[in-house]
């Protein structure tokens, strides 16, 4: 660490000036003050520097030195992160719990991962070997569902001095040299990466595969592709964070990133509560065993709310690194841009559009360019993904709000909430009209190999239902229902069908809080299939009414909470009744 | 801060509720201070900014009569801080936490900074056990929980303190005998919306239990910034320390957001959506997060801020930023107090987030959530038919839409309505709600699982 120090000059709120300290560089970590406060500096003229301080600056007085470290703000990698809850710049809560108590305090340093703990490391390279950034040393079990690689330095290269034999090793410990003319790197279990700059890879692929959440609105309908990027917009209320949760419980990532950006503290804790007695549908494994928690409420300090979207962003590419297929979920995204705004302002930057500073759009744009499916530095080139699905807190649910806008420039899905359905508890509020995902041709192909061919067509239809349903609410709202001709009113019941018993998925209900995809695509052939017959037997004079009244319209609708999705299999003897029960009124016509 | 007793008579600039004071030393950010005018009256203050001789300070009770010349600044050395003890219960104080009851001085337990710290996210215990308050509208659909912040969101004129008054005398945990101890702040109201609170807090002795401070509409309206933290520190207090349950009542939030707005003005800053500084999101925040429950603490917080639309929009950023802050809204219609419905909760408006994990069975009654949902399922659909009705008549409708209007009725005059004294159990609030559902066709009660309907559904002779 620098010795150099600056001293502090003006004081407001979280943005301190300081003066001498020439030399620093943008981006620099420094600590303010007696008590040594985290601070970042985010601009710089000649020897004077604005400081963003990731704690609170009560009690600071002008005059009061800042070091300097020399480093950019960069998080630890290596094994313990998985199952942790770290704030804004990494800093693991429970341990400050343990060291302070429930309430957090400021002037707390504390290492992100545990250096003392001993790992059971598994080489892979020998003496001799031709490594560069990004290879495997070897590995280490991080938790039963994570095989943790141990990667080199992206940035260095060279050959393999020494390597230790496998055996128990801590974070600290040396174990491997890495040399290149006559300098020698050495390994360790850990390395540190700045938060600010995108990991290398060798090259970006298309998204192909989808992402699966076990929520039917956004598999069948939205899909986002692993490596692809969502937004889920809406006002107060509307599904964001329930989504959020929801993906991040169900979805089949590897690693998942949840970051409470600005937002509520008892959500962090219901996450903290609930995860651990989750299972890991595909493992059966407890969830905390993939995942990572960035809490930093909206109570606690702006600037590290700042932070922790780089800080989480850096810690999915380290794991696409090993090769997973990881997901982050930022919850909100506007509390970020929020953040950026009241620092630009106290920096007394030219606004752009309400405030936010001209800069907004390029940030986002960064930020959701760090997602991508790649091929990664590893031996093998393994492949790895990052997804990001970010919500949006638009003020007054008005999307067409500067960090709306801009953050749907640079997403390939997008999620729009709809207060309206929201106040009717349609849940998941997500608007069928409005909504889109970009990704629909690219996982069809996934859909019709791995699940089965008709995907597409049926996916198609039932969108041609809901949207047909749009056109004709509209001459409803005018001239009533009984202006359309049967035909049409059999449109409205099964677009109501539809949206009852297919969109809306209650997340809170044991059996349809998960969809399964098999579950899904057998519950999207059962309603058009009823669709069809219905249609057909209107057409051969069966009357409407007695269609509505059949029993078995019910029985469809509670599909989604009766039927297990290891049973799905029954969904087709639902079809099945449905069939025999409109064969039963076409006869019922020919007899009568 | 070791700044304590320095003394300026240097103020250069008095800018709204802000004194620009010169040729400061070793004044720290947020660091108190006391003001003196030349007749010797004193006002507090605190530092928003300060540099190398010079601090800006925001005055509590305002500049008004306050001059460059003769007006002395001494800065404390300390961050506002206020006294907290068991015995501040009974008691009545102002905006500052000043006793105003003509009662002996407080002796304190101990002084905290009134901007308290926030609770470690790791440290949250999260929030479960289910408050009866005895509204059906709040228990069946938007059930309250120990540890909850949920608003009231009101228009004027409207009877939020009604129903507010209600809560604080109703509200139990079930199976637990524990009485709340209530903490009241009132921001820039009318006096006689304070002193309706105090009496109805007289009335059932619950005032023993509770702590008011008051800042009136014609006290100094800097104080309202003060205000909420300083019941809220003693509230932190009382729960953390003392192991009580604690609940929380800040009536008008909008106040504080006036106040807060006008602060900013003064300031120059670049204003948000009207007119509102762009860090009222963060500013709201730092006042409803204080609520929750520690893991191994005993007490909780539940805080029930009240606020006033202005104009009944609910797209206003004060309602908007709480509502995404609060953990649901209780709000308020006009349209039913017009038809006379006590109380007007407009129930589709309204949101409980913790409710999902504080009923069903074992907390409340197992059939409880989808009693909650059918319940909001059919009204809105029936809401969605009256609109209908309006424009093509009643006539066009199918008998089984005529239900959903018939079911809409009764929802209102049964299950919403009640009385300002009338306490109902959760029970009996769940059976008036299965007497209205049965108003409807059973296949319509696709939210209801069959084991349910077969228990509770009432069939009619029809
Ligand atoms: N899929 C769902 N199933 C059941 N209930 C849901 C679902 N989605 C949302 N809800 C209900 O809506 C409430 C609000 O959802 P959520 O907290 O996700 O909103 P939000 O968009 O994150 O709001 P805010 O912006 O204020 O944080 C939840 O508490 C829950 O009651
Ligand atoms: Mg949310």
């Amino acid at each position: 660490m620098s010795q150099e120090k600056g001293r502090i000059t003006w004081i407001s709120g979280p943005t301190v000036r300081a003066e001498g300290l020439e030399g620093v560089k943008m981006f620099e970590v420094v600590f303010v003050g007696e008590e040594r406060l985290i601070g970042e500096v985010i601009a710089v003229s000649g020897d004077k520097a604005v400081i963003q301080v990731y704690e609170t600056t009560s009690g600071l007085k002008p005059g009061e030195p800042v070091y300097r470290s020399g480093e950019p703000l960069s998080v630890m990698l290596g094994p313990g992160i998985i199952g942790r809850t770290y704030d804004g710049v990494q800093r693991p809560l429970d341990v400050i719990a343990t060291k302070i108590g429930p309430f957090v305090k400021r002037g707390i340093q504390v290492d992100p991962i545990p250096l003392d703990k001993k790992w059971y490391f598994e080489p892979v390279l020998k003496i001799g070997d031709k490594v560069r950034g990004g290879y495997v040393v070897g590995y280490v079990q991080e938790t039963p569902l994570i095989k943790h690689s141990i990667l080199i330095h992206p940035e260095v290269s060279g050959k393999v001095k020494s390597i230790v034999k496998e055996g128990e090793y801590t974070a600290n410990d040396v174990i491997a040299e890495i040399e290149k003319d006559s300098e020698v790197y050495k390994v360790k279990l850990y390395h540190r990466w700045p938060v600010r700059k995108p990991r290398p890879y060798v090259q970006r692929l298309e998204p192909e595969v989808p992402l699966i959440t076990g929520m039917r609105i956004i598999d069948t309908l939205f899909p986002v592709a692993k490596g692809g990027t969502a937004a889920i917009p809406g006002g107060f209320g509307t599904g964001k964070t329930v989504t959020l949760h929801q993906i991040a419980a169900w979805c089949d990532a590897r690693v998942v990133i949840y970051i409470g950006c600005g937002e509520r503290g008892n959500e962090m804790a219901e996450v903290l509560v609930k995860f651990p007695e989750l299972t890991d549908p595909y493992s059966g494994r407890p969830l905390m065993e993939r995942t990572i928690l960035i809490a930093n409420t909206s109570n606690m300090p702006i600037s590290a709310r700042e932070a922790s979207i780089y800080t989480g962003i850096t810690l999915a590419e380290y794991y696409r690194d090993m090769g997973y297929d990881v997901v982050l979920v930022a919850d909100s995204t506007s509390r970020w841009a929020e953040a950026l705004r009241e620092i630009s302002g106290r920096l007394e930057e030219m606004p752009a559009e309400e405030g936010f500073p001209p800069y907004l759009a390029s940030r986002l744009a960064e930020f959701y360019e760090r997602a991508g499916r790649v091929v990664t530095f590893t031996q093998n080139n393994s492949i790895g993904s990052v997804t990001v699905v970010g919500a949006v807190s638009p003020p007054g649910g008005d999307f067409s709000e500067p960090v709306t806008v801009h953050t749907l420039r640079f997403v390939r899905t997008f999620w729009g909430l709809d207060s309206a359905l929201a106040y009717s508890r349609h849940y998941p509020a997500i608007n069928w009209i409005i909504s889109y995902s970009l990704y629909v041709d690219a996982v069809a192909r996934w859909w019709e190999k791995e699940v089965e061919k008709g995907w597409p067509e049926l996916r198609r239809k039932m969108l041609e239902i809901l949207q047909k349903e749009d056109e004709l609410k509209e001459i409803v709202k005018l001239l009533g229902p009984e202006a359309l001709p049967d035909s049409e009113k059999l449109v409205l019941d099964v677009a109501r069908i539809i949206r009852e018993g297919f969109l809306q998925q209650n997340a809170f209900d044991p059996i349809d809080s998960y969809c399964s995809v098999q579950k899904q695509y057998k519950m999207l052939k059962m309603f058009m299939e009823f669709y069809e017959k219905a249609r057909i037997a209107l057409e051969k004079g069966v009357p409407l009414s007695s269609i509505r009244a059949l029993p078995i319209i019910a029985k469809m609708m509670r599909v989604r909470y009766t039927v297990p999705n290891e049973k799905f299999i029954e969904v087709d003897s639902i079809s099945q009744e449905i069939n025999d029960s409109i064969n039963k009124l076409l006869e019922g016509m020919k007899s009568g | 801060m070791a700044s304590g007793g320095l003394e300026y008579y240097s103020v250069k600039e008095i800018k709204g509720p802000l004194l620009v004071v010169e040729g400061v030393k070793n004044v720290s950010y947020d660091e108190l201070l006391e003001i003196e005018t030349s007749t010797g009256e004193k006002r507090l203050g605190k530092v928003l900014e300060v540099g190398y001789g010079l601090a800006i300070v925001q005055v509590f009770e305002g500049t008004t009569g306050l001059a460059v010349k003769g007006t002395k600044a001494k800065f404390l050395g300390r961050t506002m801080e206020t006294p907290v003890s068991e015995d501040m219960l009974g008691r009545i104080f102002d905006g500052l936490g000043r006793p105003i009851d003509g009662l002996p001085p407080i002796i304190p337990r101990d002084r905290l900074d009134v901007n308290g710290s926030p609770i470690n996210p790791e440290r949250r215990d999260y929030p479960t056990n289910f408050i009866q308050t005895g509204i059906s509208a709040i228990d069946g659909m938007n059930t309250l929980i120990r540890g909850q912040k949920l608003p009231i969101f009101s228009g004027a004129g409207l009877p939020h303190n009604m129903i507010a008054a209600q809560i604080a005398r109703q509200a139990t945990v079930l199976g637990q005998e524990e009485e709340f101890a209530v903490i009241f702040a009132a921001i820039g109201v009318q006096n006689d919306e304070a002193s309706f609170f105090k009496k109805s807090l007289e009335e059932t002795g619950a005032i023993k239990r509770s702590a008011l401070f008051l800042n009136l509409a014609d006290d100094p309206a800097f104080e309202r910034i003060i205000t909420p933290r300083i019941a809220l520190t003693l509230a932190e207090y009382l729960a953390f320390e003392k192991d009580m349950h604690v609940l929380v009542i800040i009536t008008d939030m909008t106040n504080y957001g006036e106040a807060l707005r006008e602060i900013s003005a003064a300031r120059e800053e670049v204003p948000g959506r009207k007119g509102y500084p762009g860090y009222l999101y963060t500013d709201l925040a730092t006042i409803y997060e204080r609520a929750g429950r520690i893991k191994e603490k005993k007490g909780s917080i539940t805080q029930m801020p009240i606020l006033t639309m202005p104009n009944d929009d609910i797209s206003h950023p004060i309602p908007d930023l709480t509502a995404y802050i609060t953990e649901g809204q209780i709000v308020l219609g006009r349209e039913l107090h017009r038809i006379g419905i006590y109380p007007p909760i407009n129930v589709l408006m309204s949101l409980s987030r913790l409710m999902r994990d504080g009923i069903g069975e074992g907390k409340t009654r197992a059939d409880h959530p989808d009693v909650s949902s059918q319940l909001y399922a059919s009204y809105a659909r029936a809401q969605e038919l009256r609109s209908l009705a309006l424009i093509v008549g009643e006539s066009s409708l199918t008998p089984v839409d005529l239900k959903y209007l018939r079911y809409a009725e009764a929802f209102e005059k049964k299950f919403l309505a009640q009385g300002y004294y009338e306490n109902r159990d959760i029970f009996k609030t769940l059976d008036i709600a299965w007497e209205i559902l049965s108003m409807l066709p059973e296949q319509e009660l696709t939210r209801v699982k069959e084991k349910y309907i077969k228990q509770y559904y009432k069939k009619t002779a029809e």
